[in-house]
């Protein structure tokens, strides 16, 4: 409403007048919705037409129709590499439990907490491909330190990446490092908005321990540990860094993800066809997860 | 629209926006795409554009360094947009792909009589498709075994020069206490040495590069030959034990380290080799296996090419021809440490190199290497299966079934 008929006066008739209101919104939508359609949308349709072909970037483009996505359901690394992505998910879901459980001993008033503290969130600090390099020198069969370790407490060495049975667990392991003190660092924040009277109440009427920690103090967590499941589900999801750095997908692809194994087709075999379908694939793998985040989101608004 | 367009669009006009801010080329400028981004191959062409600068005052040459990996990608995108003047490239199959699609100028003009005889044959015909030639070699380099000659020694081996010899010497390796063969199978490449050397040595070249043009099959019993052989190694355990975790890079560590006797790699070894490990390091030609099969060696061309939409093309064939002279070559192979293509120019005094050119001058043919002489997407598949194999010997025939079904792939829709 504008200001006109509110003091009764005439309306001055022009078209801007009489749409305002209902332009104002497109119109501050529109630069967002722009570079949202040619930064995101596009790709994604464009990608979508890609898979559709048999290209290598060279000869003209060649319409297959879904040969792409026959050949991939057949292929034996893309379900290597899912099930590695699904390993990769549930092994996340370990670091806002670590990230908990650090958090909860870092959260103590004593002297020097606040450098224990910035210790612990380091590894998030640091690049992941120094964190890849790190971790691929530590679990070096010859001179890496576990197993230096292992050969000191009298264990044959073990080749951790180059085993098709245990690289992914190592990349993983690597991935968790970082994973973790974000994590923490979600429940440091999220542990300040506690309210101590609740926690007085319940001491007051005998819960300690466990129960406390389950009954008083999670509830009040949630939203940080939402956000901590969000992160890492979207971090095992587009896990490829430290894939690259620590076995290129091997040994033999037995280490590879979807992301990766993506980058390899398109960069290395030039089959940006089939690259593109494995990116649809992932895409609508994370969707499935998005639309289960985006619902469980406004649900909570609702409320 | 055809796509390489669409893309080349938008390319051309970053391109087109990036050269406007750069400089305003004129018409004495050249503009050189290379991926000679390590030190010491950088220097060199830094030195190669100031000689030619030097000598042709009226013509400005503009270096674009890209570093390896990404050049691959990337000469895809502006070579059907927006092409320089000059581009470096590999001889051989790599530049069959783009001569095809006709993304590549033809330069026979400047392959004289005179020109041509400074060339050997078979460096000739890398770059040459049906008489004419696609682009200017300038600079190779040796594949061989690189061994530590006095472990060698130590383990009361004489020399490797039959296949017997190289079994006899990984067992005396092995029973000296030192992992006989070095190798870094992470980086996939190093395999296929192994796998192109076998079978040139036992099947001969012919075979090899039908194999390689997707012409054979790879279930092909004259394939399950090189493995039989290739197992012989894995049998008297001739390979480290830890080659599927280790780069190439790092796997050089147990060479030096004394923890393993030899590697079968190209001359680039001998630019990052420790000045205390060098005189303890021999060179070895790949040994003999059938009698009568030695005819071709590994010897990957790097050559420059002029691209078939360059806009400058009259200044670009005086920088070919200023790069195919022997004082130019002499120059860049000098600083890169390589072998100059051209035969009439003078090579670099180390002896790696000198026996690298006594090995490549006997040889009847050369090869490119397997990434360089077949398609990249069956060369990654192979090379996969190579480490598998290694790995999981047992597991040959579905290795060798999933290297062919790459194959009928590739090579029908061609």
């Amino acid at each position: 409403m504008s200001a006109f008929t509110s003091l009764g006066l005439p309306v001055p008739d022009s078209w801007w007048r009489r749409h305002q209101v209902a332009l104002a919104p497109a119109i501050l939508l529109a630069p967002a919705c722009l570079l949202f359609t040619v930064f995101v949308v596009w790709p994604i349709a464009d990608s979508l037409w890609i898979s559709l072909h048999d290209w290598d970037g060279i000869k003209p483009a060649r319409f297959v129709g879904v040969a792409n996505y026959r050949e991939l359901f057949t292929d034996d690394v893309f379900y290597t590499a899912l099930v590695n992505n699904v390993l990769w998910l549930v092994a996340f879901m370990l670091a806002p439990v670590f990230g908990l459980a650090l958090a909860l001993f870092l959260n103590q008033t004593l002297f020097g907490m606040r450098l224990v503290k910035s210790l612990f969130f380091f590894p998030f600090v640091i690049s992941q491909v120094v964190v890849g390099l790190v971790f691929g020198w530590f679990l070096n069969a010859d001179f890496g330190l576990v197993n230096t370790v292992l050969g000191g407490l009298g264990f044959a060495s073990v080749d951790v990446l180059g085993n098709e049975r245990y690289a992914t667990f190592g990349i993983m392991a690597a991935g968790l490092w970082p994973q973790t003190a974000y994590c923490m660092i979600l429940y440091l924040t999220g542990m300040t908005a506690i309210n101590p009277e609740l926690v007085e109440a319940a001491r007051l009427d005998g819960a300690k321990g466990f129960r406390l920690l389950r009954h008083i103090i999670l509830p009040q967590l949630r939203p940080a540990t939402f956000i901590a499941i969000v992160v890492c589900v979207v971090g095992a999801l587009r896990s490829f860094d430290l894939v690259s750095i620590m076995t290129k997908g091997g040994p033999y692809d037995s280490s590879s993800v979807l992301a990766f194994y993506m980058y390899q087709q398109t960069f290395a075999s030039f089959r940006y066809g089939y690259g593109a379908a494995i990116a649809t694939v992932l895409f609508f793998i994370m969707d499935v997860y998005i639309a289960f985040f985006l619902i469980s989101l406004l649900r909570r608004e609702r409320r | 629209m055809t796509r390489p367009r669409k893309i080349g669009l938008l390319a051309t006009v970053a391109i087109a926006v990036g050269a406007w801010m750069a400089a305003p080329s004129s018409a004495g400028t050249i503009v050189f795409n290379t991926d000679t981004s390590d030190p010491k191959p950088k220097a060199a062409f830094e030195a190669v554009v100031q000689k030619f600068q030097a000598e042709n005052p009226d013509i400005t040459v503009k270096m674009n360094i890209y570093d390896h990996e990404s050049y691959k990608s990337s000469i895809r995108n502006w070579l059907t947009s927006a092409p320089p003047d000059v581009a470096l490239w590999y001889s051989g199959e790599r530049m069959k792909q783009f001569v095809a699609p006709g993304l590549l100028e033809d330069v026979s003009s400047l392959f004289t009589a005179d020109m041509k005889s400074q060339f050997a044959p078979k460096v000739l015909d890398t770059v040459t498709i049906d008489g004419k030639q696609w682009g200017v070699p300038y600079s190779y380099y040796q594949w061989g075994i690189f061994a530590r000659t006095d472990l060698l020694k130590k383990a009361g081996v004489v020399d490797i020069k039959t296949w017997d010899d190289l079994l006899a010497a990984c067992d005396k390796l092995n029973a000296a206490g030192v992992e006989p063969i070095d190798l870094g199978s992470k980086d996939l490449w190093p395999t296929a040495g192994w796998f192109d050397y076998i079978d040139l040595r036992l099947n001969g070249y012919d075979f090899h590069m039908q194999l390689m043009a997707g012409k054979v099959s790879w279930e092909d019993a004259k394939v399950r030959a090189v493995f039989a052989q290739w197992k012989q190694l894995l049998d008297h355990k001739c390979f480290v034990k830890n080659h599927t975790s280790l780069s190439w890079q790092e796997s050089q560590s147990l060479l030096y380290q004394g923890k393993a006797g030899m590697m079968l790699i190209g001359n680039f070894i001998t630019q990052g080799m420790p000045a205390e490990a060098a005189p303890n390091m021999g060179f070895y030609t790949f040994p003999t296996i059938a009698a009568g099969v030695a005819d071709a060696e590994e010897a990957p061309m790097e050559s420059i090419h002029i691209p078939a939409g360059a806009k400058n093309k009259a200044d670009a064939m005086k920088f070919m021809a200023f790069m195919m002279r022997a004082d130019t070559q002499a120059m860049v192979n000098d600083a890169e440490k390589q072998l100059p293509a051209n035969s009439t120019a003078k090579v670099n005094e180390d002896r790696f190199l000198l026996a690298g050119a006594a090995q490549l001058n006997a040889a009847t043919h050369l090869t490119q290497f397997l990434d360089r002489d077949t398609s990249e997407d069956l060369a990654t598949v192979a090379m996969k299966g190579f480490q598998e194999f290694m790995v999981k010997p047992e597991r040959l025939d579905s290795v060798l079934a999933g290297i062919e079904r790459a194959r009928k792939r590739i090579y029908a829709s061609n």
